[in-house]
């Protein structure tokens, strides 16, 4: 079933628990991310797929387990170091920074990745290379237009692209996109996801996305998370064939 | 590199941001107008320069960063009392002493910053409120040192570099105060336009999001925390030596209100919020309380309530709102 035994494990989770007071939202959690994945998560709301992603880059501590990165273990670093040796993410809710220009936003991230940030003696505009650097992935996401106007000004879709373009500035090895179509019309939801699949082949993906079609068109292997432990996973026929996964998961969308 | 072209670089773009305005040079150019139409209001006009400097301190952190304080004046009055210990006992060149003095208000921000770098919001403020008081009941306390609530006497100020005695007329004291005000301004325009500069808007934009593109909030906030209160010692000092005395008002929360009002009113975030905000804070204060001395703190209520009500990013940032309308036209 594994379709990629002989590519090392970029990210890895082992027996990865976490509760909130007495309730269960991360149950041993075991995932092989292989290098170059596109993987998907999916299940039910409430399952506890975004708080798989916090624990994964820090934000939330778990309570038991461990996050590997490229072997490494990394469950005591903060989300600052783990997104230092690339490991970054994305956010469902719009997490940006309304005041800044998608410009300014992107080379502050280059400025951090580069260590260029504490400098408080040279102007920004003196970083020929981080802004190049910065514009070339705001260019690369078709946001190069766009990209003097401040970002709480940008229409919707264009900030959930800057979402991703703030995660690739940090240059991942990793990269968690937690809904990056969230709330943008079915008809360019497509486009946030082509630009998510023409980033390089080197980088590995996990999103999380509840559009089944974007999911069997992008993914090439799903994980299905029910109440905070993984129901079952496999490639996207193989999914799509499980009436398990219809009954828990598919079915109850329909309804809902 | 003309900055109008249709198709700018982004480059082009970012080092157009630090470049100086018309309207700059005229800001500074009119800060020399007091020589030429006050000469009696130097004194007046010397104390504005020390509050501007104060307010460009906190708005490096406020303004800037986002680090909401109610007890800046702590660091205000380290600076005084330091510069004023100094002299007492028998340091009065006014150089030096400025330079100590802004030193021990750095270490000592820099020693709170600490605490200061992991909160936010509602206990951020009550947590610098709260080292305020401290401050300031400690002063009142040690009155061996600071002379408590009779304020610290017997400082004894050296001419500025050997040559200019402080006056009566507050001539030294206006044009010292102007060029340390005048140099820090450089010095601060010029964190604020950097990679330093961004990141500190990056933390007031959103403090959620710094993490996630790999910044170290905590130490960018140790830094700016610890360049801001050594600016606002130097304020302190700059008041200590021109004034000779320092007294307990200096570290008082009065004064850390005071500051906050005259930034929210220049508009804070902006270089010359604070500037600006100083300037008519303390023309207000003086016109006012000239009207009645007892209640002028009633019309800056009502200054305050205005400009937050109909100009909530303060003068400034109604002013360019205007500008930016006008030339959009």
């Amino acid at each position: 079933m594994s379709v990629s035994a002989d590519r090392p494990i970029a990210l890895a989770t082992r027996g990865l628990s976490k509760a909130f007071g007495s309730l269960p939202v991360a149950r041993d959690i075991e995932i092989d991310l292989p290098v170059g994945a596109r993987y998907a998560l999916i299940g039910p709301n409430g399952a506890g797929k975004t708080t798989l992603i916090n624990l994964m880059t820090g934000m939330v501590a778990p309570n038991a387990g461990q996050i590997l990165l490229g072997g490494e273990e990394i469950t005591a670093l903060g989300p600052q170091e783990r997104v230092r040796r690339g490991l970054a993410r994305t956010f469902q809710i719009n997490t940006l920074f309304p005041g800044l220009n998608a410009l300014e936003a992107v080379t502050l991230a280059v400025a951090e990745r580069r260590a260029v940030s504490g400098q408080f003696w040279s102007r920004v505009g003196s970083h020929g290379e981080v802004i190049d650097d910065a514009y070339e992935i705001l260019r690369k996401l078709r946001l190069g237009d766009s990209c003097y106007q401040a970002t709480r000004e940008l229409p919707y879709g264009r900030q959930r692209l800057l979402e991703i373009a703030l995660a690739l500035a940090t240059r991942p090895k990793v990269l968690l996109l937690d809904e990056p179509a969230a709330g943008v019309p079915q008809e360019e939801s497509g486009d946030i996801f082509e630009a998510v699949a023409s980033l390089s082949d080197d980088l590995t993906l996990l999103f999380i996305e509840h559009d089944m079609h974007v999911v069997f068109r992008f993914a090439s292997h799903i994980i299905v998370l029910v109440g905070g432990a993984i129901f079952t996973e496999g490639s996207p026929a193989e999914i799509a064939a499980d009436p398990g996964v219809r009954e828990v998961y598919l079915g109850k969308r329909k309804h809902g | 590199m003309t900055s109008k072209s249709a198709a700018i670089t982004p480059q082009a773009y970012l080092q157009a941001q630090s470049r100086w305005h018309p309207l700059e040079i005229a800001f500074w150019l009119a800060t020399l107008l007091p020589f030429l139409l006050f000469p009696n209001y130097l004194s007046l006009a010397s104390q504005i320069a020390i509050t501007a400097l104060f307010a460009l301190s906190l708005d490096i952190i406020l303004g800037y960063a986002g680090i909401v304080s109610l007890g800046h004046a702590a660091f205000f009055g380290v600076g005084a009392y330091s510069a004023g210990l100094i002299s007492k006992y028998g340091w009065g060149e006014p150089l030096t002493g400025l330079v100590a003095a802004a030193a021990i208000a750095g270490i000592v921000g820099y020693a709170v910053s600490f605490i200061i770098s992991r909160f936010r919001h509602f206990t951020l403020i009550m947590i610098t409120l709260g080292l305020g008081l401290l401050a300031f009941e400690a002063a009142n306390r040690a009155h061996w040192l600071t002379g408590g609530s009779d304020g610290l006497q017997g400082m004894s100020m050296w001419p500025v570099l050997g040559l200019f005695r402080f006056d009566l007329y507050g001539y030294t004291a206006y044009t010292y105060s102007l060029v340390v005000l005048f140099v820090v301004f450089l010095g601060a325009r010029r964190l604020l336009n950097s990679p330093f500069g961004l990141a500190l808007r990056g933390i007031r934009e959103n403090w959620v999001r710094m993490p996630a593109i790999g910044a170290d909030s905590r130490a960018h906030i140790r830094k700016a925390f610890t360049i801001a209160a050594a600016i606002a010692g130097l304020a302190g000092a700059l008041l200590a030596q021109t004034t000779e005395n320092v007294s307990l008002e200096s570290i008082s929360f009065q004064r850390s209100a005071d500051v906050l009002v005259m930034l929210v009113l220049g508009g804070a975030g902006r270089l010359y919020g604070g500037l600006v905000g100083a300037v008519i804070f303390m023309v207000a204060r003086d016109q006012f309380s000239g009207i009645a001395p007892q209640y002028w703190y009633f019309w800056i209520g009502v200054l305050l309530v205005t400009v937050v009500m109909v100009l909530p990013n303060g003068i400034l940032g109604g002013l360019s709102q205007i500008y930016a309308r006008w030339r959009s036209k």
